[in-house]
């Protein structure tokens, strides 16, 4: 297990919501930005990498209690979906590197599952 | 009121997905083979076939509704459909300022706008399946302040439908209608929305394959845009 914060630093994620949730351990990782596939696919405590921005992301994480969210290649999600991620306390981390970039310093640091 | 057999989701040679045979003239000669009595051709995120067609189907006597296939920005595929050309107009110029900036690189060959002799008047270059860069909600709200009527594209298809992009229709999305391809309306789960059915046509054999039974007056948008909302007794059904 590997903490949020930790992977915050090393992979230089930017904080986009969710500053007072509580930081979870995380347990693997998933790449998708199909939400039929995460819900079906994504496990729990994962930390779940997209390029999805809808609103529906949020339900998603919370429904498969997954640790957090990182969006990738710079997107930036509408207020309505930032707000929505501080009401459920779901991390919302943003980077400017590609799903694969990302995976790949995940597996660097520490995250092999 | 009688029940008019409408089909509401045919692509033409326009949508680069389509055979090249799907010529206006073809698309309307197969609905009459069909028995059609409202057709809505339904490109990516383009409507220049929409005149040819609508100018052989008035020709033949059966109603076509101005349409096109938006792809939103979470790759969700939406019909939108007006009663009126300038309003497609006004959508595609809408659609075409939030398409990829370039241009495709193969050579031409497909994207084919065809007049109704069936003549190929020029290749669009466009990106046209590619994504626009308008959310769902706002491609919904572009089509709704154009008057339009916005319809979830085969949501029980994984590629580009609604329930495979988002996992789940979203809460209170002002869709006017669902669409199903494969004829299962549980799909749509818990929905109060009116569900159609159409073919996806991207072939001649495939028009009118699947239809809608509309209950309403007349072949017009107007009375689907009834008949959707079950004002009157209207109704959609499969």
């Amino acid at each position: 297990m590997t903490k949020l914060g930790a992977i915050r630093k090393s992979l230089g994620l930017t904080l986009l919501a969710g500053e007072d949730a509580p930081e979870p351990d995380v347990a693997g990782a998933y790449c998708g930005d199909m939400l039929s596939d995460v819900m079906a696919n994504a496990r729990k405590g994962d930390l779940w990498i997209t390029i999805q921005v809808h609103m529906n992301i949020i339900p998603v994480a919370v429904m498969k209690e997954l640790a957090a969210v990182v969006i990738a290649n710079g997107r930036r999600p509408e207020p309505e979906v930032l707000a929505k991620a501080r009401q459920e306390r779901v991390p919302l981390l943003g980077s400017p590197l590609t799903s694969f970039q990302i995976a790949c310093r995940l597996h660097e640091a520490g995250v092999k599952r | 009121m009688r029940l008019f057999r409408a089909d509401l989701h045919i692509h033409t040679c326009l949508s680069p997905c389509a055979e090249l045979d799907m010529t206006p003239r073809t698309v309307v000669r197969e609905a009459l083979r069909a028995r059609l009595d409202i057709i809505a051709v339904c490109d990516h995120n383009s409507g220049e076939n929409v005149p040819a067609v609508r100018r052989l189907a008035k020709a033949a006597g059966m109603a076509a509704i101005p349409g096109m296939e938006i792809t939103s920005r979470e790759e969700v595929h939406v019909l939108a459909l007006f009663e009126h050309a300038r309003q497609l107009e006004a959508m595609q110029r809408q659609v075409y300022a939030h398409l990829p900036d370039r241009e495709r690189a193969e050579a031409p060959g497909q994207q084919l706008v065809v007049n109704e002799q069936d003549e190929v008047v020029r290749f669009n270059r466009k990106l046209l399946p590619g994504a626009v860069s308008l959310s769902l909600e706002d491609t919904i709200d572009r089509i709704h302040s154009l008057d339009g009527i916005a319809i979830a594209s085969h949501i029980d298809r994984e590629a580009f439908g609604i329930i495979g992009q988002l996992g789940f229709i979203p809460p209170g999305l002002p869709l006017d209608a669902l669409e199903i391809a494969f004829g299962d309306p549980s799909v749509a789960g818990a929905t109060s929305l009116p569900i159609v059915t159409s073919s996806d046509a991207h072939q001649p054999d495939l028009v009118g394959s699947k239809f809608t039974s509309f209950y309403m007056e007349a072949p017009s948008f107007r009375e689907i845009r009834n008949a959707l909302a079950g004002r009157g007794g209207r109704r959609a059904s499969l």
